[in-house]
Protein backbone atom coordinates (compact mmCIF):
# COMPACT_ATOMS: atom_id res chain seq x y z
CA UNK A 1 0.00 0.00 0.00
CA UNK A 2 1.21 3.51 -0.79
CA UNK A 3 0.46 6.60 1.29
CA UNK A 4 0.29 8.80 -1.82
CA UNK A 5 -3.46 8.44 -2.45
CA UNK A 6 -4.29 9.07 1.21
CA UNK A 7 -2.18 12.22 1.33
CA UNK A 8 -3.63 13.39 -1.98
CA UNK A 9 -7.14 12.82 -0.65
CA UNK A 10 -6.52 15.00 2.37
CA UNK A 11 -4.80 17.68 0.31
CA UNK A 12 -7.83 17.78 -1.97
CA UNK A 13 -10.27 17.86 0.94
CA UNK A 14 -8.37 20.62 2.71
CA UNK A 15 -8.07 22.83 -0.38
CA UNK A 16 -11.70 22.26 -1.33
CA UNK A 17 -12.83 23.19 2.17
CA UNK A 18 -10.80 26.41 2.28
CA UNK A 19 -11.93 27.52 -1.18
CA UNK A 20 -15.55 26.64 -0.44
CA UNK A 21 -15.55 28.50 2.85
CA UNK A 22 -14.38 31.65 1.07
CA UNK A 23 -17.08 31.24 -1.59
CA UNK A 24 -19.85 30.15 0.77
CA UNK A 25 -19.66 33.05 3.23
CA UNK A 26 -20.61 35.80 0.78
CA UNK A 27 -22.98 33.45 -1.06
CA UNK A 28 -24.87 32.41 2.08
CA UNK A 29 -24.99 35.99 3.32
CA UNK A 30 -26.69 36.93 0.07
CA UNK A 31 -29.00 33.89 0.14
CA UNK A 32 -29.99 34.39 3.76
CA UNK A 33 -31.07 38.03 3.41
CA UNK A 34 -31.92 38.67 -0.22
CA UNK A 35 -35.43 39.30 -1.46
CA UNK A 36 -34.33 38.78 -5.05
CA UNK A 37 -36.54 36.79 -7.35
CA UNK A 38 -33.66 34.65 -8.58
CA UNK A 39 -32.99 33.28 -5.08
CA UNK A 40 -34.92 30.01 -5.70
CA UNK A 41 -32.92 29.49 -8.88
CA UNK A 42 -29.61 29.95 -7.11
CA UNK A 43 -30.73 27.67 -4.28
CA UNK A 44 -31.66 25.00 -6.80
CA UNK A 45 -28.28 25.16 -8.49
CA UNK A 46 -26.52 24.98 -5.11
CA UNK A 47 -28.54 21.92 -4.10
CA UNK A 48 -28.26 20.04 -7.41
CA UNK A 49 -25.18 18.02 -6.39
CA UNK A 50 -27.26 16.48 -3.59
CA UNK A 51 -29.52 14.70 -6.04
CA UNK A 52 -27.64 14.46 -9.33
CA UNK A 53 -25.52 11.37 -9.88
CA UNK A 54 -21.89 12.49 -9.58
CA UNK A 55 -21.30 11.11 -13.04
CA UNK A 56 -23.72 13.69 -14.51
CA UNK A 57 -21.85 16.56 -12.92
CA UNK A 58 -18.56 14.95 -13.91
CA UNK A 59 -19.69 14.44 -17.49
CA UNK A 60 -20.71 18.06 -17.99
CA UNK A 61 -17.59 19.35 -16.28
CA UNK A 62 -15.56 17.12 -18.56
CA UNK A 63 -17.28 18.66 -21.56
CA UNK A 64 -16.91 22.18 -20.17
CA UNK A 65 -13.23 21.79 -19.37
CA UNK A 66 -12.26 20.13 -22.64
CA UNK A 67 -10.56 22.26 -25.26
CA UNK A 68 -13.33 21.69 -27.76
CA UNK A 69 -15.84 23.95 -26.00
CA UNK A 70 -15.85 27.73 -25.65
CA UNK A 71 -15.47 27.56 -21.88
CA UNK A 72 -12.75 24.97 -22.05
CA UNK A 73 -10.69 26.73 -24.69
CA UNK A 74 -11.04 30.02 -22.78
CA UNK A 75 -9.82 28.34 -19.60
CA UNK A 76 -6.84 26.65 -21.20
CA UNK A 77 -5.84 29.20 -23.85
CA UNK A 78 -6.54 32.49 -22.07
CA UNK A 79 -6.16 31.60 -18.41
CA UNK A 80 -3.71 28.76 -18.87
CA UNK A 81 -5.87 26.48 -16.71
CA UNK A 82 -5.80 22.84 -17.68
CA UNK A 83 -8.53 21.21 -15.66
CA UNK A 84 -8.90 17.79 -17.18
CA UNK A 85 -6.94 15.00 -15.54
CA UNK A 86 -5.19 17.50 -13.27
CA UNK A 87 -5.30 18.18 -9.56
CA UNK A 88 -6.62 21.74 -10.06
CA UNK A 89 -9.46 20.27 -12.08
CA UNK A 90 -10.29 18.01 -9.14
CA UNK A 91 -10.39 21.00 -6.80
CA UNK A 92 -12.80 22.90 -9.07
CA UNK A 93 -15.04 19.85 -9.44
CA UNK A 94 -14.99 19.11 -5.71
CA UNK A 95 -15.90 22.68 -4.87
CA UNK A 96 -18.99 22.43 -7.07
CA UNK A 97 -19.82 18.96 -5.84
CA UNK A 98 -19.58 19.84 -2.14
CA UNK A 99 -21.24 23.24 -2.46
CA UNK A 100 -24.50 22.30 -0.67
CA UNK A 101 -22.65 20.72 2.23
CA UNK A 102 -20.98 24.03 3.02
CA UNK A 103 -23.81 26.38 2.03
CA UNK A 104 -26.77 24.72 3.75
CA UNK A 105 -25.50 24.72 7.36
CA UNK A 106 -24.16 28.28 7.15
CA UNK A 107 -27.28 29.58 5.44
CA UNK A 108 -29.60 28.06 8.02
CA UNK A 109 -27.34 29.31 10.81
CA UNK A 110 -27.63 32.85 9.47
CA UNK A 111 -31.37 32.59 8.90
CA UNK A 112 -31.98 31.28 12.39
CA UNK A 113 -30.40 34.32 13.99
CA UNK A 114 -33.07 36.89 14.92
CA UNK A 115 -33.18 39.47 12.11
CA UNK A 116 -33.19 42.26 14.71
CA UNK A 117 -29.57 41.47 15.53
CA UNK A 118 -28.55 42.52 12.05
CA UNK A 119 -30.83 45.53 12.05
CA UNK A 120 -29.58 46.82 15.38
CA UNK A 121 -26.03 46.58 14.13
CA UNK A 122 -26.98 48.73 11.12
CA UNK A 123 -28.62 51.33 13.38
CA UNK A 124 -25.36 51.41 15.33
CA UNK A 125 -23.66 52.72 12.20
CA UNK A 126 -21.98 49.47 11.18
CA UNK A 127 -21.75 48.28 7.59
CA UNK A 128 -23.23 44.98 6.46
CA UNK A 129 -19.72 43.59 6.04
CA UNK A 130 -18.65 44.59 9.54
CA UNK A 131 -21.89 43.14 10.92
CA UNK A 132 -21.18 39.85 9.15
CA UNK A 133 -17.60 39.57 10.34
CA UNK A 134 -17.96 40.82 13.91
CA UNK A 135 -21.46 39.66 14.86
CA UNK A 136 -23.11 37.16 12.53
CA UNK A 137 -20.28 34.73 11.83
CA UNK A 138 -19.06 34.56 15.45
CA UNK A 139 -22.66 33.86 16.49
CA UNK A 140 -22.98 30.81 14.26
CA UNK A 141 -19.74 28.97 15.06
CA UNK A 142 -21.48 25.56 15.34
CA UNK A 143 -22.93 26.00 11.83
CA UNK A 144 -19.55 27.02 10.44
CA UNK A 145 -17.92 24.00 12.04
CA UNK A 146 -20.63 21.71 10.66
CA UNK A 147 -20.19 23.16 7.15
CA UNK A 148 -16.41 22.82 7.26
CA UNK A 149 -16.44 19.26 8.50
CA UNK A 150 -19.23 18.01 6.24
CA UNK A 151 -17.41 19.47 3.25
CA UNK A 152 -14.13 17.95 4.30
CA UNK A 153 -15.65 14.53 4.95
CA UNK A 154 -17.77 14.61 1.81
CA UNK A 155 -14.75 15.47 -0.35
CA UNK A 156 -12.87 12.54 1.14
CA UNK A 157 -15.75 10.29 0.09
CA UNK A 158 -15.92 11.60 -3.46
CA UNK A 159 -15.65 9.06 -6.23
CA UNK A 160 -17.76 9.56 -9.35
CA UNK A 161 -16.82 13.15 -10.12
CA UNK A 162 -13.15 12.45 -9.48
CA UNK A 163 -13.17 9.48 -11.77
CA UNK A 164 -14.83 11.43 -14.61
CA UNK A 165 -12.65 14.53 -14.34
CA UNK A 166 -9.39 13.27 -12.92
CA UNK A 167 -9.07 9.69 -13.98
CA UNK A 168 -6.49 7.63 -12.13
CA UNK A 169 -3.11 9.31 -12.40
CA UNK A 170 -0.81 8.44 -9.46
CA UNK A 171 0.34 11.51 -7.56
CA UNK A 172 -1.98 13.79 -9.52
CA UNK A 173 -5.55 12.56 -9.39
CA UNK A 174 -5.38 9.13 -7.80
CA UNK A 175 -7.17 9.74 -4.52
CA UNK A 176 -7.89 7.03 -1.97
CA UNK A 177 -11.41 6.20 -3.14
CA UNK A 178 -10.10 5.62 -6.66
CA UNK A 179 -7.19 3.59 -5.34
CA UNK A 180 -9.62 1.29 -3.52
CA UNK A 181 -11.58 0.72 -6.72
CA UNK A 182 -8.34 0.08 -8.58
CA UNK A 183 -7.08 -2.43 -6.05
CA UNK A 184 -10.38 -4.29 -5.98
CA UNK A 185 -10.37 -4.51 -9.75
CA UNK A 186 -6.90 -6.01 -9.54
CA UNK A 187 -8.20 -8.39 -6.85
CA UNK A 188 -5.78 -6.94 -4.25
CA UNK A 189 -8.34 -7.10 -1.46
CA UNK A 190 -5.71 -6.65 1.23
CA UNK A 191 -4.54 -3.31 -0.15
CA UNK A 192 -8.09 -2.19 -0.76
CA UNK A 193 -8.92 -3.00 2.83
CA UNK A 194 -5.97 -0.94 4.08
CA UNK A 195 -7.16 2.17 2.24
CA UNK A 196 -10.76 1.56 3.19
CA UNK A 197 -9.97 1.05 6.85
CA UNK A 198 -7.91 4.23 7.05
CA UNK A 199 -10.67 6.29 5.39
CA UNK A 200 -13.29 4.73 7.63
CA UNK A 201 -11.34 5.37 10.84
CA UNK A 202 -10.42 8.94 9.95
CA UNK A 203 -13.86 10.08 8.84
CA UNK A 204 -15.48 8.39 11.84
CA UNK A 205 -13.11 10.22 14.17
CA UNK A 206 -13.69 13.56 12.49
CA UNK A 207 -17.46 13.31 12.61
CA UNK A 208 -17.45 12.09 16.21
CA UNK A 209 -15.25 15.03 17.18
CA UNK A 210 -17.69 17.46 15.57
CA UNK A 211 -20.70 16.08 17.38
CA UNK A 212 -18.83 16.16 20.67
CA UNK A 213 -17.65 19.73 20.16
CA UNK A 214 -20.98 21.02 18.85
CA UNK A 215 -22.80 19.38 21.73
CA UNK A 216 -20.60 21.22 24.18
CA UNK A 217 -20.85 24.43 22.23
CA UNK A 218 -24.61 24.34 22.32
CA UNK A 219 -24.58 23.73 26.05
CA UNK A 220 -22.28 26.72 26.40
CA UNK A 221 -24.79 28.90 24.57
CA UNK A 222 -27.68 27.86 26.75
CA UNK A 223 -25.85 28.24 30.03
CA UNK B 1 -38.97 69.68 15.56
CA UNK B 2 -39.40 66.34 13.84
CA UNK B 3 -41.66 66.34 10.84
CA UNK B 4 -42.97 63.02 9.63
CA UNK B 5 -45.15 62.67 6.59
CA UNK B 6 -44.93 59.23 5.07
CA UNK B 7 -46.99 56.77 3.10
CA UNK B 8 -46.19 53.11 2.79
CA UNK B 9 -48.09 50.15 1.41
CA UNK B 10 -47.84 47.33 3.91
CA UNK B 11 -48.69 43.68 3.56
CA UNK B 12 -50.32 42.39 6.68
CA UNK B 13 -51.97 39.13 7.61
CA UNK B 14 -55.36 40.36 6.54
CA UNK B 15 -54.29 41.81 3.21
CA UNK B 16 -52.70 45.10 2.32
CA UNK B 17 -52.90 48.28 4.35
CA UNK B 18 -51.66 51.79 3.78
CA UNK B 19 -49.60 53.39 6.47
CA UNK B 20 -50.34 57.10 6.22
CA UNK B 21 -48.68 59.29 8.83
CA UNK B 22 -48.57 63.03 9.10
CA UNK B 23 -47.33 64.45 12.36
CA UNK B 24 -44.97 66.89 13.95
CA UNK B 25 -43.16 66.06 17.12
CA UNK B 26 -41.42 68.53 19.37
CA UNK B 27 -37.78 67.81 20.04
CA UNK B 28 -37.25 66.41 23.51
CA UNK B 29 -40.71 64.95 23.95
CA UNK B 30 -41.57 61.39 24.82
CA UNK B 31 -44.20 59.95 22.52
CA UNK B 32 -46.11 56.79 23.30
CA UNK B 33 -47.28 54.91 20.22
CA UNK B 34 -50.51 53.10 20.95
CA UNK B 35 -52.73 50.87 18.84
CA UNK B 36 -53.80 47.33 18.14
CA UNK B 37 -51.31 44.84 16.85
CA UNK B 38 -50.96 45.14 13.11
CA UNK B 39 -51.96 48.82 13.20
CA UNK B 40 -48.56 49.89 11.89
CA UNK B 41 -46.73 50.89 15.07
CA UNK B 42 -43.61 48.85 14.44
CA UNK B 43 -43.58 49.88 10.78
CA UNK B 44 -43.56 53.54 11.79
CA UNK B 45 -40.54 52.90 14.02
CA UNK B 46 -38.77 50.96 11.30
CA UNK B 47 -39.38 53.73 8.78
CA UNK B 48 -37.94 56.26 11.23
CA UNK B 49 -34.95 53.99 11.87
CA UNK B 50 -34.22 53.58 8.16
CA UNK B 51 -34.86 49.85 8.24
CA UNK B 52 -37.90 50.22 5.99
CA UNK B 53 -38.26 52.63 3.10
CA UNK B 54 -41.47 54.62 2.80
CA UNK B 55 -43.09 54.81 -0.63
CA UNK B 56 -43.60 58.56 -0.46
CA UNK B 57 -43.26 61.54 1.84
CA UNK B 58 -40.50 63.01 3.96
CA UNK B 59 -38.86 62.84 7.38
CA UNK B 60 -37.14 65.93 8.69
CA UNK B 61 -35.29 66.01 11.98
CA UNK B 62 -34.32 69.49 13.16
CA UNK B 63 -34.22 70.70 9.54
CA UNK B 64 -32.02 67.78 8.53
CA UNK B 65 -33.70 65.74 5.81
CA UNK B 66 -33.55 62.01 6.54
CA UNK B 67 -35.90 61.02 3.80
CA UNK B 68 -37.61 62.84 0.97
CA UNK B 69 -39.14 60.89 -1.87
CA UNK B 70 -39.56 63.98 -4.07
CA UNK B 71 -35.85 64.84 -4.04
CA UNK B 72 -34.76 61.20 -3.70
CA UNK B 73 -32.99 61.76 -0.40
CA UNK B 74 -32.58 58.64 1.68
CA UNK B 75 -30.30 58.54 4.66
CA UNK B 76 -29.52 54.88 5.44
CA UNK B 77 -29.91 53.55 8.98
CA UNK B 78 -26.17 53.80 9.57
CA UNK B 79 -26.17 57.56 9.04
CA UNK B 80 -29.23 58.41 11.12
CA UNK B 81 -28.74 59.44 14.70
CA UNK B 82 -31.04 56.85 16.20
CA UNK B 83 -31.05 54.41 19.04
CA UNK B 84 -33.20 51.40 18.22
CA UNK B 85 -34.34 48.81 20.75
CA UNK B 86 -36.41 46.05 19.13
CA UNK B 87 -38.93 43.98 21.04
CA UNK B 88 -36.58 41.08 21.61
CA UNK B 89 -33.62 43.25 22.68
CA UNK B 90 -31.39 41.62 20.04
CA UNK B 91 -28.21 41.64 22.06
CA UNK B 92 -25.19 40.29 20.22
CA UNK B 93 -24.88 36.77 21.65
CA UNK B 94 -21.19 36.43 20.92
CA UNK B 95 -20.16 39.53 22.88
CA UNK B 96 -20.14 40.29 26.60
CA UNK B 97 -22.28 43.08 28.08
CA UNK B 98 -19.33 45.42 27.82
CA UNK B 99 -18.54 44.09 24.34
CA UNK B 100 -22.09 44.87 23.22
CA UNK B 101 -21.66 48.48 24.31
CA UNK B 102 -18.14 48.80 22.91
CA UNK B 103 -19.32 47.51 19.54
CA UNK B 104 -21.69 50.48 19.33
CA UNK B 105 -18.92 53.07 19.69
CA UNK B 106 -18.22 55.23 16.69
CA UNK B 107 -14.71 55.12 15.26
CA UNK B 108 -12.49 57.18 17.52
CA UNK B 109 -15.16 57.71 20.16
CA UNK B 110 -13.82 57.57 23.69
CA UNK B 111 -14.56 54.38 25.62
CA UNK B 112 -15.45 56.45 28.67
CA UNK B 113 -18.99 56.55 27.27
CA UNK B 114 -19.22 52.78 27.81
CA UNK B 115 -18.21 53.07 31.45
CA UNK B 116 -20.57 55.98 31.97
CA UNK B 117 -23.53 53.97 30.69
CA UNK B 118 -22.53 50.79 32.54
CA UNK B 119 -22.61 52.93 35.66
CA UNK B 120 -25.83 54.76 34.84
CA UNK B 121 -27.74 51.57 33.99
CA UNK B 122 -26.20 49.73 36.95
CA UNK B 123 -24.60 47.10 34.77
CA UNK B 124 -21.01 47.42 35.96
CA UNK B 125 -21.00 44.14 37.87
CA UNK B 126 -22.46 42.28 34.87
CA UNK B 127 -20.11 43.68 32.26
CA UNK B 128 -18.14 40.48 31.64
CA UNK B 129 -21.23 38.28 31.26
CA UNK B 130 -22.71 37.07 28.00
CA UNK B 131 -26.33 38.09 27.22
CA UNK B 132 -27.55 34.49 27.49
CA UNK B 133 -26.98 34.48 31.24
CA UNK B 134 -28.90 37.70 31.96
CA UNK B 135 -32.51 38.15 33.08
CA UNK B 136 -35.03 39.92 30.83
CA UNK B 137 -34.73 43.19 32.72
CA UNK B 138 -30.96 43.09 32.64
CA UNK B 139 -30.95 42.38 28.92
CA UNK B 140 -33.31 45.28 28.38
CA UNK B 141 -30.98 47.62 30.27
CA UNK B 142 -28.05 46.47 28.12
CA UNK B 143 -30.11 47.06 24.98
CA UNK B 144 -31.03 50.55 26.18
CA UNK B 145 -27.47 51.41 27.10
CA UNK B 146 -26.22 50.14 23.75
CA UNK B 147 -28.75 52.28 21.91
CA UNK B 148 -27.51 55.39 23.70
CA UNK B 149 -23.75 54.99 23.19
CA UNK B 150 -23.65 56.93 19.94
CA UNK B 151 -25.66 59.75 21.46
CA UNK B 152 -28.62 59.56 19.14
CA UNK B 153 -31.17 62.31 18.80
CA UNK B 154 -34.09 59.90 18.55
CA UNK B 155 -34.68 56.82 20.67
CA UNK B 156 -37.02 54.17 19.27
CA UNK B 157 -38.35 51.54 21.66
CA UNK B 158 -40.61 48.78 20.34
CA UNK B 159 -42.68 47.48 23.25
CA UNK B 160 -39.63 47.54 25.43
CA UNK B 161 -41.32 46.33 28.59
CA UNK B 162 -44.00 43.94 27.41
CA UNK B 163 -42.05 40.80 28.30
CA UNK B 164 -41.22 41.87 31.84
CA UNK B 165 -43.03 41.38 35.13
CA UNK B 166 -44.55 44.41 36.86
CA UNK B 167 -41.74 45.12 39.27
CA UNK B 168 -39.20 45.05 36.48
CA UNK B 169 -41.45 47.23 34.33
CA UNK B 170 -41.68 49.96 36.92
CA UNK B 171 -37.97 50.10 37.50
CA UNK B 172 -37.24 50.08 33.75
CA UNK B 173 -39.74 52.85 33.14
CA UNK B 174 -37.60 54.91 35.48
CA UNK B 175 -34.44 53.95 33.62
CA UNK B 176 -36.02 54.99 30.35
CA UNK B 177 -37.20 58.31 31.76
CA UNK B 178 -33.73 58.87 33.19
CA UNK B 179 -31.91 58.42 29.90
CA UNK B 180 -34.62 60.27 28.01
CA UNK B 181 -33.97 63.34 30.14
CA UNK B 182 -30.25 62.92 30.70
CA UNK B 183 -29.41 62.63 27.01
CA UNK B 184 -31.99 65.07 25.76
CA UNK B 185 -33.67 62.57 23.50
CA UNK B 186 -36.84 62.56 21.51
CA UNK B 187 -38.28 59.14 22.26
CA UNK B 188 -40.92 56.98 20.64
CA UNK B 189 -42.19 54.11 22.79
CA UNK B 190 -44.63 51.52 21.53
CA UNK B 191 -46.79 50.58 24.50
CA UNK B 192 -50.09 48.86 25.23
CA UNK B 193 -50.09 49.75 28.86
CA UNK B 194 -52.18 52.79 29.76
CA UNK B 195 -50.58 53.17 33.17
CA UNK B 196 -47.20 53.20 31.50
CA UNK B 197 -48.33 55.78 28.98
CA UNK B 198 -49.76 58.04 31.68
CA UNK B 199 -46.59 57.78 33.70
CA UNK B 200 -44.08 58.34 30.92
CA UNK B 201 -45.47 59.99 27.84
CA UNK B 202 -45.84 63.69 27.05
CA UNK B 203 -48.04 62.75 24.14
CA UNK B 204 -49.69 59.64 22.88
CA UNK B 205 -50.01 58.78 19.22
CA UNK B 206 -52.95 56.48 18.56
CA UNK B 207 -52.69 54.51 15.34
CA UNK B 208 -55.47 52.48 13.85
CA UNK B 209 -55.25 50.63 10.58
CA UNK B 210 -52.26 52.65 9.44
CA UNK B 211 -53.56 56.12 10.19
CA UNK B 212 -53.33 58.48 13.14
CA UNK B 213 -56.66 58.62 14.94
CA UNK B 214 -55.53 60.96 17.69
CA UNK B 215 -52.39 62.64 18.90
CA UNK B 216 -52.19 64.59 22.14
CA UNK B 217 -51.66 64.44 25.86
CA UNK B 218 -52.71 61.05 27.31
CA UNK B 219 -55.51 62.58 29.41
CA UNK B 220 -56.99 64.32 26.39
CA UNK B 221 -56.73 61.29 24.18
CA UNK B 222 -58.00 58.58 26.48
CA UNK B 223 -60.78 60.38 28.31
CA UNK B 224 -63.34 62.20 26.21
CA UNK B 225 -63.61 65.08 28.58
CA UNK B 226 -61.39 66.72 31.11
CA UNK B 227 -61.97 65.20 34.48
CA UNK B 228 -61.41 66.91 37.75
CA UNK B 229 -60.89 64.61 40.65
CA UNK B 230 -58.41 64.16 43.32
CA UNK B 231 -57.38 60.57 42.61
CA UNK B 232 -57.16 58.94 39.26
CA UNK B 233 -56.09 55.42 38.38
CA UNK B 234 -56.22 53.41 35.23
CA UNK B 235 -56.78 49.71 35.39
CA UNK B 236 -58.43 46.67 33.92
CA UNK B 237 -61.87 45.31 34.71
CA UNK B 238 -61.42 41.79 36.03
CA UNK B 239 -64.89 41.03 37.35
CA UNK B 240 -68.47 42.39 37.33
CA UNK B 241 -70.85 41.06 39.97
CA UNK B 242 -74.49 42.17 40.40
CA UNK B 243 -75.46 42.93 43.97
CA UNK B 244 -79.06 43.98 44.60
CA UNK B 245 -79.69 47.12 42.56
CA UNK B 246 -76.03 47.89 41.87
CA UNK B 247 -73.01 46.17 40.41
CA UNK B 248 -69.65 45.60 42.03
CA UNK B 249 -66.85 46.05 39.56
CA UNK B 250 -63.40 44.70 40.40
CA UNK B 251 -60.64 46.71 38.80
CA UNK B 252 -57.00 45.72 38.76
CA UNK B 253 -54.85 48.84 39.18
CA UNK B 254 -51.20 47.91 38.99
CA UNK B 255 -51.36 44.99 41.40
CA UNK B 256 -54.15 46.22 43.61
CA UNK B 257 -57.68 45.00 43.22
CA UNK B 258 -60.14 47.85 43.73
CA UNK B 259 -63.88 47.28 44.12
CA UNK B 260 -66.07 49.99 42.69
CA UNK B 261 -69.84 50.26 42.84
CA UNK B 262 -71.55 51.03 39.56
CA UNK B 263 -75.14 51.50 38.47
CA UNK B 264 -76.77 49.13 36.07
CA UNK B 265 -76.33 51.61 33.21
CA UNK B 266 -72.66 52.09 33.92
CA UNK B 267 -72.08 48.38 34.33
CA UNK B 268 -73.80 47.57 31.06
CA UNK B 269 -71.08 49.48 29.20
CA UNK B 270 -68.32 47.46 30.77
CA UNK B 271 -66.93 44.05 30.11
CA UNK B 272 -64.14 42.03 31.64
CA UNK B 273 -60.84 43.15 30.19
CA UNK B 274 -61.94 46.75 29.48
CA UNK B 275 -59.41 49.42 30.28
CA UNK B 276 -61.00 51.89 32.68
CA UNK B 277 -60.13 54.94 34.70
CA UNK B 278 -61.18 55.04 38.34
CA UNK B 279 -61.67 58.54 39.64
CA UNK B 280 -62.30 59.31 43.26
CA UNK B 281 -64.44 62.40 43.66
CA UNK B 282 -65.32 63.25 47.22
CA UNK B 283 -66.38 59.94 48.72
CA UNK B 284 -68.18 58.49 45.74
CA UNK B 285 -65.90 56.95 43.20
CA UNK B 286 -67.04 57.40 39.60
CA UNK B 287 -66.15 54.93 36.95
CA UNK B 288 -65.62 56.03 33.40
CA UNK B 289 -64.82 53.75 30.53
CA UNK B 290 -61.78 54.73 28.54
CA UNK B 291 -61.93 54.98 24.81
CA UNK B 292 -58.83 54.70 22.73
Amino acid sequence: MEWGPIILTFKLALLTTVVLLLIAIPLTHWLAFTKSKIKPLVETVVSLPLVLPPTVLGFYLLLAFSGSTVVGSFLSNTLGLHLIFTFSGLVVASVLYSLPFMVHPIQSGLQNLPSEIREVSLTLGKSKFETLIRILLPSIKPSLLTGIVLTFAHTIGEFGVVLMIGGNIPGETRVASIAIYDEVEALNYGNANNYALILFALTFTILLAVYLINGKHLKGLVR
Amino acid sequence: MIEIKVQKELLSGTGSMTLDMDLQVETGSLIAVYGQSGAGKTSLLRILAGLMIADAGYIKVDDLVWFDSSSKVYLPAQKRRIGFVPQQYALFPNLTVKGNLEYALNKGQSTSKVDELLELMELANLQQQKPGSLSGGQQQRVALARAIIRQPSILLLDEPLSALDDEMRFSLQDYILKIHQEFNLTSFIVSHDLAEIYKMADKVLVIDNGTVTSFGAPEEVFANKQISGKYRFTGTVVNIVPSDEVYIISVLVDRNLIKVIATKDEASQLQKGNKVMVVSKAFNPLIIKLEA
